[in-house]
């Protein structure tokens, strides 16, 4: 990988909290530790501590070996954090192995399925979806878990939506929250099946993670304002044309479709407003 | 620092090897997998076989599901979807074990199997008078346990029921009669487990009984729609739980909150062992929608101590609790079985051995069910451990699959979708997706783990012979035909009573145990069997139910092995008596009854 290619750095490393002050950049990572943590002691939301470890732990080491290989630094360990964590939470599996080898390819992913010097998975998003598609048998995706009660969630919708307004990517949660809502009701209506039924999943944990942590991750979403809203927009169509074929995992798989689609578009837009100019 | 085109190429080389890993692992795994074998091949490798002979046997016996309120049609299959159940007792003290087994369609009509002696066995239920057990407005039967509450030397029949539960007093084999009344037992439970054991050691059976929805739901007439759990995984909006203490005269006082159990979990198994080796029998639950609870009984009160010993923390969807001591460490294992859906839903089965170096009031488990490979059992009901082989090891069998309709359908995706929602969305059935004739988890293939002695099992179902995929609840292993094996029985929810005839080869020995009490309840229901033979040691428990919705037969049998020399058995009896038998001989059933 030529220097030219890969940003050092910022590329792979912290980029998805680059705008935030130095204090800024570990409140994503305080938060969902924070989530891991009370979530795990008020309602024992691991199947156990080794796994979520080990998980963390792999991300880290993946991030740490392959910055050092390809950039020749010590790369803030950040973002890595969070697909670890991310991976340790979302991915459900009784082996030990999908954890290590779900986060190493998260992390490994930034650094091989890159375009013009971006990357275009959300890490974590990437390599759940791989294993979900690869390892069936073997894993499954959060569906379920700490709680189902009324205050932690809400507590945790109010926390996540303050941090990511400072982060100043709100818009992004927002529009993805109401477009769901929005075909939540149109899905009802197609199926006939209770609406009660299809806002459900949004009140559930995955659906915390996926809307302040994934669909947020300014690496891998596109740069204008109005285009991240009408992209994820687009996600959240996807995800019911996906959930009308009865997809579990329909918002993963649709970020995992949606996501670099309009990455590479945008890189192909700009890469041909260069060349003009 | 290495960059350029080598380095790329070398990090593409490791990504793709890195997303080829799981394929790789699944074909290893397949390669694993026990070939089907014919019934000589597989006595010959794994020494047993099972042949399904209900019909040869005389044994037409279907269950039938209730209908409940018309409210919940849109998803009756899955409410519906408990009752079919099996319990083991010699009723008529012939020497002959005979099977009660229950039904739930409103009308239907439970069966006793009597055990003619010679292979076939004849429903005489009605003739007895225990039959007629799901009259409308009575509610319908989910399970029944064994056990001789007053001392008399018959075993008399606890019926649980989402409904009125029922006792009937065994008059001398001959007839049962009613006794619900005169016992105090409550109007109305939703129950789908009971056990008999005598927790404060008067020598008398007491009866804990485990509701499931909560007592003021009347499934048939509902006042409202919000009957479902609150959560999928912490609900605790089910049914209270009843210690039942035995006074002695035919009555019994309901002493749960006074002896300190105090839960609204949805129970769907329990069993008791002595954990600690205190002489008193502990209480597990195995919950659904939750995490268990194993109670500690200190013979007056009890103590929750699951988080404590690690089998409380986790919340999973427990249908299932027995005992085994599968190791031959002289300590007990507790299976507790779940739900494993491929791709979706992977809680998997938990298998809590004692942690070594724990013992008494420090007892902590771990959860070995990965290690020892009995985790993914499908959508999990009942299982039970014995040895079906007579090696000398406790094997596992195990049930799976909730409800088999379209085969090419299933409901999963709105029981996700449900399943992760908030408590005021999950808990009312109006919310739930209507099922429109799908599959939930059905047609499974079922689990025999065969316990290799060195820490693992293997699934060797499909070779000895087990290959039905009925939604299975519950198992029972008992000796039919005293020939010093373990037959298995299952009961399958909407499906048939099955009866697996097991052929044992013949070099590995065996050794049972038919223990009766004196002091402690005649039914000698806690007493313990250790048996020392050829540098093992292995410990079972007459049991007062296990399982889920089953009883085993109260003799105990161990498998020995080949040429087995055997050094002793050691009994402990409920009142705390020991009795030991030093050199007792292979191939015969001891019936031992409690020195004074």
């Amino acid at each position: 990988m030529s220097q030219t290619a890969v940003e050092p750095v910022a590329a792979p490393t912290a980029p998805a909290w680059r705008k935030f002050s130095l204090s800024n950049r570990y409140v994503p990572p305080l938060f969902i530790t924070t989530i891991l943590v009370v979530g795990h002691f008020a309602y024992g939301i691991l199947e156990s501590y080794e796994r979520t470890a080990l998980a963390i732990v792999c991300a880290l080491a993946a991030e740490v070996v392959l910055g050092r290989i390809f950039f020749g630094k010590w790369i803030n360990l950040a973002s890595a954090y969070i697909s670890g964590i991310s991976v340790g939470i979302l991915l459900r599996s009784p082996a030990f192995w999908p954890y290590a080898l779900c986060s190493v390819i998260s992390i490994m992913s930034k650094y091989v399925l890159r375009v013009k010097g971006r990357h275009l998975w959300n890490p974590s998003n990437f390599g759940i979806c791989v294993l979900l598609f690869l390892a069936p048998e073997t894993v499954a995706a959060l569906t379920i878990q700490w709680g189902n009660f009324i205050w932690p969630l809400l507590v945790i919708w109010v926390l996540g939506s303050i941090i990511i307004w400072r982060a100043k990517r709100i818009h992004i949660s927002v529009t993805y929250v109401l477009s769901f809502l929005a075909f939540a009701f149109l899905r009802s209506w197609i199926t006939g099946d209770p609406w009660r039924s299809e806002i459900s999943p949004i009140t559930g944990p995955m659906y915390q993670l996926f809307v302040f942590f994934m669909i947020t991750d300014p690496k891998t979403t596109v740069k204008s304002i109005k285009w991240q809203c009408i992209v994820v927009f687009i996600v959240a169509f996807v995800e019911m044309l996906l959930r009308l074929n009865h997809v579990v995992y329909a918002p993963l798989y649709a970020l995992f479709l949606v996501g670099p689609t309009a990455m590479l578009i945008e890189i192909w837009l700009e890469s041909r407003s260069a060349k003009a100019a | 620092m290495i960059r350029g085109k080598t380095a790329r190429i070398i990090l593409l080389i490791c990504f793709v090897a890195l997303l080829a890993t799981p394929l790789v692992l699944k074909r290893l795994a397949k390669n694993r997998e026990v070939a089907v074998a014919d019934p000589s091949g597989a006595l010959a490798r794994y020494g047993f076989y099972l042949q399904e002979v209900a019909q040869a046997s005389k044994v037409n016996f279907k269950h039938q599901a209730p209908t409940l309120d018309h409210r919940l049609d849109h998803i009756m299959p899955q409410v519906a979807s408990m009752g079919a159940a099996v319990s083991v007792a010699d009723f008529n003290r012939d020497g002959w074990p005979d099977l009660y087994v229950t039904n739930s369609g409103e009308g239907s009509r439970n069966s006793l199997f009597k055990n003619n002696q010679d292979g076939s066995f004849t429903d005489v239920a009605a003739e007895v008078g225990i039959a007629d057990l799901n009259q409308y407005g009575t509610g319908v039967s989910m399970g029944s346990v064994w056990g001789d509450y007053d001392n008399d030397g018959y075993e008399d029949l606890f019926v649980y029921k989402w409904g009125k539960p029922e006792l009937f007093h065994n008059d001398a084999g001959q007839k049962f009669s009613r006794v619900t009344d005169k016992a105090g037992l409550p109007a109305w439970v939703n129950a789908n487990t009971a056990v008999w054991f005598d927790y404060d050691r008067d020598g008398r059976l007491d009866l804990f009984l485990g509701g499931y929805y909560a007592e003021d739901v009347d499934l048939w007439h509902l006042k409202n729609t919000k009957m479902m759990p609150e959560s999928f995984e912490y609900a605790q909006n089910g049914g209270r739980k009843y210690l039942f203490r035995n006074l002695g005269d035919g009555s019994f006082e309901e002493v749960s909150q006074k002896v300190g159990i105090d839960t609204r979990r949805w129970a769907l198994a329990a069993t008791i062992a002595d954990l600690r080796g205190t002489g008193n029998q502990d209480l597990f639950i195995a919950n659904d929608y939750g995490i268990s609870e194993l109670y500690f009984n200190d013979g007056k009160h009890f103590r929750e101590a699951g988080k404590q010993t690690g089998v409380g923390f986790s919340p999973k969807s427990g249908m299932n609790a027995s005992i085994g001591d599968i190791l031959n460490q002289g300590r007990y294992a507790i299976y507790v079985s779940n739900i494993s859906e491929e791709n979706i839903l992977l809680q998997g089965n938990n298998l809590w051995v004692p942690r070594d170096g724990t013992s008494g009031d420090t007892l902590e488990y771990d959860n070995l069910a990965r290690a020892m490979d009995v985790e993914v059992g499908g959508w999990s009901f009942g299982a039970q451990f014995g040895d079906l082989n007579n090696d000398g090891t406790l094997d596992l069998y195990l049930v799976n699959g909730y409800v088999s309709l379209d085969r090419n359908q299933n409901y999963w995706y709105d029981f996700s979708k449900i399943a992760g929602g908030n408590s005021t969305i999950i808990s009312d059935a109006a919310n739930w997706p209507a099922m429109d004739g799908r599959s939930l988890s059905g047609y499974q293939q079922k689990k025999v783990w065969l316990n290799d002695g060195a820490g693992k099992f293997v699934n060797v179902a499909q070779a000895v012979g087990v290959s039905d995929v009925f939604d299975g609840r519950a198992v029972a292993l008992v000796d039919l035909w005293n020939r010093g094996v373990l037959d298995v029985v299952v009961a399958n929810q909407k499906g048939p009573l099955l009866i697996y005839k097991n052929d044992v080869a013949p070099e590995n020995k065996w050794i049972s145990f038919d223990l009766e009490g004196a002091q402690s309840n005649r039914s000698a229901i806690g007493a313990e069997v250790r048996l020392f033979w050829d540098g093992h040691q292995q410990v079972q428990q007459v049991s007062g139910g296990s399982g889920f919705c089953s009883q085993n037969q109260r003799r105990l049998h161990f498998g020995l092995g080949k040429n087995p020399q055997i050094e002793k058995a050691e009994i402990r009896w409920p009142s705390g008596h020991m009795q030991t038998i030093q050199q007792p001989v292979a191939g015969q059933v001891y019936k031992i009854k409690e020195s004074a």
